[in-house]
């Protein structure tokens, strides 16, 4: 199962769990897989069939390039993170 | 792309580590750059922007048929010349843009709201027939309270800018209704208390930074021409052509397609020209008039209506054992938005604990509109704030466990496997590196002397943590028939990165770097480019080179094969020519293949595209510096002064050193001088460069650059982003220098004369 690690904003959905384990060979997967067991997950970090514009996501601390197509490994840990920008 | 496995053993590198003089030397000392502002063609005409005199105001009614009447004005606009923006917030670059307050900054449509927001424009044949239409459009307001301040925007009763605006807050925990709080972000590691609990040392400190500019020499400017079918073509000074190009689009409903975006040289960023201001006014005024319309703002216009960053608001308390060990961090930050939403109040939560090995923390942070100019990017958006904070409480916890404040750090350090604030983990950094060498440096041995009279002298140290971006690279590479080669990329250089390219070219090529010419194009010429930002050129950019030039050594090969009439696999390429391996002596050199391309499959062109996101390398940076503080007059002379960065890989050590000592002179300028200052109204009351104080040179000692190599492993040559990290630390260390001299804790941007006498004061 991957580790999903839940964001401090997202965690009234999960009662309070920082990190959840969950099964799926994407991170669409995952997020299918959150959504059935803590609704308005999907809402929270989808739209338009991609990651809303203020999350990315990180697995195993590397930034993902294909967002929710991004495949994931079962011991994998997942990160939603802020979009990395700069000056 | 796939993630790199860079070096783990160091290569040899003949051009990589150099000191080459730039390729745009010549043009920048002779004054033959082209800046936007040199831009003309026939028929050009001059614009000027009409400002609001209020920080918040609704416009009644903007009457332009005086301006319209006067003989040589060819076009006016207002905010109902902008097709309705859409409301949401959508991926554009690097970051996230709302198209609607977009479009309300660029020309206001219902308030103003803040001192200098543009209300119309007018494009005529001379600037200063221009500058009297521009008096000439008239424009009623009803008069609203501003507010200026986070802390008052966020109390019950504020003057509220955007009755529309709800606080985005995912914890559901933020009240309905109208408000200015446009976001809350949030961050929680472990067990808080439990963390505070086991400490025996807590420091709870409540700190305040101004809102500071990015100070860039070149003030905005923009020339556009839209031809009779719709096509634009826009110069300007910009650190991001595609973006650009998409912004207007946004903004003005025009198809990507329509627009064309030509960077003119740029005289400076810092993350401040990543987004448009003039640039779609300019096509606005061309496309009514017909002809091509030049904007270039006054340095008054720049500093009330440009990108300043955020001014912040912001409480800590972290907590340690008696052995040095951190045990929690508790945060609450709220930084000015300015006008709309967007400050880069997460990115300073999100970076503000990185350098520390934190297990329990919880960072809750606000992002607050108030009557200001709508802040943009500035080098580490964010971080210098937040570290600020950090930094001080760090470094007077470690005093008051009678620890070294580098040591403490050293036992803290962040390593490879530290989760940081949002939980995901350090890759491989270089914190414990340069700690090691902050301590270790002949700087940090020599005593810091005693001064005269009533000068006092401290020393003061802080680190900084800047993530870096990955983002999406182009790069072409063409060989030129006498074995010269030609570089394409997108990426404005603000900082050498012209050079830091072709030298990457060079080296994979074997050929010298001057047989390199580098060239930043427009975006019709070369393959999308994300912006110059988030240090991330030499790194992805960078990348997409050495890639471009690994398929030119491929097709070299292919030739040499041909030309030998042999299988490509009994051939490779090395040290700047093609050997046979089957028949050992056999070489042919670029230069030779690249003479005979015609006759072997014609040019020789390599390409690249990159998206490197799994390249970054996140930054540490460092500074260790000597104040002399004057008890009399509260002036704070910085007497010196040693920077330290890991930087990954220095390309070209020269632009790596200016970057590290360019950013710790800005963070010198908020430390000590810098301010936006507002009267009661919201008149910005120091909108020049006598009243704006920055440092100069006379200002500062050298600023000693200590380069720390520790390879970023998902980079070819180890690069990281260097461009930014530098500014994070100096606020912090000197309010810790201050406080090693006078036993006074600063909590106040900038620690300037009045402020650090009031300091003094209520010590005594």
């Amino acid at each position: 199962m991957t580790t999903v690690f839940i964001p401090a904003t997202l965690r009234r959905l999960t009662n309070g769990a920082d990190r959840v384990n969950v099964s799926g060979e994407t991170v669409g997967e995952l997020i299918d897989a959150l959504d059935e067991r803590f609704p308005g997950m999907r809402d929270a970090l989808v739209r338009d069939g991609d990651l809303v514009p203020h999350f990315a996501v990180s697995i195993d601390d590397v930034l993902a390039e294909t967002g929710i197509d991004e495949s994931v490994g079962s011991a994998s840990e997942v990160h939603f993170v802020p979009p990395l920008g700069g000056g | 792309m796939s993630e790199r496995n860079g070096d783990e053993t160091p290569r040899e590198y003949r051009v990589i580590g150099t000191r080459p003089i730039r390729h745009d030397g010549i043009d920048k000392v002779t004054g033959r750059a082209v800046y936007g502002a040199d831009v003309t063609l026939s028929g050009l005409l001059h614009g000027k922007v009409v400002r609001s005199p209020h920080a918040h105001a609704r416009i009644l009614s903007i009457d332009t048929t005086k301006a319209s009447a006067l003989p040589g004005v060819k076009a006016v606009v207002t905010g109902a010349d902008f097709p309705t923006a859409e409301d949401h917030d959508e991926k554009i670059g690097e970051g996230t843009t709302n198209p609607r307050y977009l479009s309300e900054n660029i020309l206001a449509h219902e308030k103003v709201l803040y001192h200098g927001h543009a209300v119309a424009a007018v494009a005529a044949t001379t600037p200063h027939l221009a500058e009297e239409a521009a008096r000439l459009v008239e424009v009623q307001y009803e008069v609203l309270p501003p507010v200026l301040e986070v802390q008052a925007a966020m109390a019950s009763g504020a003057p509220i800018l955007h009755p529309d605006l709800r606080t985005k807050d995912g914890s559901g925990t933020s009240p309905d209704g109208e408000t200015n709080v446009a976001q809350v972000h949030r961050f929680e590691l472990g067990d808080v208390d439990a963390g505070f609990a086991e400490a025996d040392e807590i420091v709870e400190r409540t700190f305040d930074t101004a809102m500071v500019h990015q100070g860039y020499i070149e003030p905005h400017n923009a020339v556009a021409q839209v031809n009779p079918d719709g096509q634009a073509t826009v110069w300007c000074s910009t650190q991001g052509p595609f973006d650009v190009r998409h912004l207007c689009s946004e903004v003005l409903g025009m198809p990507l397609s329509q627009i064309r975006v030509v960077p003119a040289e740029i005289g400076g960023g810092f993350g401040g020209k990543t987004t448009v201001y003039l640039e779609p006014l300019a096509v606005l005024l061309s496309r009514k008039s017909g002809n091509p319309v030049k904007l270039v703002m006054s340095r008054a216009e720049v500093l009330q209506a440009t990108g300043p960053t955020s001014g912040s608001h912001i409480k800590i308390k972290m907590g340690a054992t008696k052995d040095g060990t951190l045990t929690a961090m508790d945060a609450w930050l709220a930084y000015e938005a300015g006008a709309y939403p967007g400050s880069p109040v997460q990115m300073g939560a999100m970076c503000m604990s990185a350098p520390f090995d934190l297990e329990n923390l919880r960072i809750a942070a606000y992002d607050v509109c108030v009557n200001r100019p709508k802040t943009a990017a500035y080098r580490a958006p964010g971080a210098s704030n937040a570290a600020f904070a950090t930094e001080t409480v760090v470094d007077e916890l470690a005093r008051k466990i009678g620890m070294d404040p580098i040591d403490f750090r050293l036992k803290n350090a962040a390593k490879e496997g530290t989760r940081m604030a949002p939980g995901n983990k350090h890759r491989r950094v270089g914190c414990v590196e340069l700690l090691t060498a902050a301590r270790d440096c002949p700087h940090a041995s020599t005593p810091v002397g005693e001064a005269e009279g009533p000068k006092k002298r401290g020393r003061g140290f802080a680190t900084g943590f800047w993530v870096n971006a990955g983002l999406q690279s182009s790069a072409i590479l063409s060989i030129n028939p006498d074995g010269t080669a030609s570089l394409v990329t997108g990426s404005p250089d603000i900082g050498g990165t012209r050079t830091s390219c072709a030298m990457m070219a060079a080296e994979e090529l074997g050929i010298p770097v001057e047989k390199v010419r580098p060239n930043v194009a427009d975006t019709d010429s070369i393959g999308y480019t994300d912006v110059t930002g988030g240090s991330r050129v030499t790194m992805a950019t960078g990348l997409a080179v050495h890639d471009a030039a690994q398929d030119v050594k491929r097709q070299l090969c292919e030739r040499a094969a041909r030309t030998w009439k042999c299988p490509e696999d009994e051939v490779r390429f090395e040290d700047g020519g093609v050997v046979s391996l089957a028949n050992e002596g056999e070489r042919l050199e670029l230069a030779e293949i690249a003479k005979k391309a015609i006759r072997t499959g014609g040019p020789i062109v390599g390409r690249a595209t990159v998206n490197a996101q799994k390249n970054t390398g996140s930054a540490f940076g460092g500074l260790l510096v000597d104040v002399e503080v004057d008890t009399e007059t509260g002036r704070v002379d910085v007497t010196r002064c040693t920077v330290f960065q890991d930087v990954g890989k220095a390309i070209h050590p020269s632009y790596v050193e200016g970057q590290m000592q360019g950013g710790a002179v800005q963070g010198l300028g908020w430390a000590l001088n810098e301010e936006y200052v507002y009267d009661d109204e919201g008149h910005l009351q120091n909108d020049g460069f006598l009243d704006y104080r920055m440092p100069v040179a006379l200002d500062l000692p050298m600023i000693d650059p200590v380069i720390i190599e520790v390879a970023n492993p998902a980079h070819p040559y180890g690069v990281r982003g260097v461009g930014e990290v530098s500014i994070v630390a100096p606020p912090a260390a000197v309010a810790n220098a201050i406080a090693d001299a006078t036993g006074v804790r600063m909590e106040d941007l900038p620690m300037s004369p009045p402020r650090i006498l009031k300091a003094l004061h209520e010590l005594a």
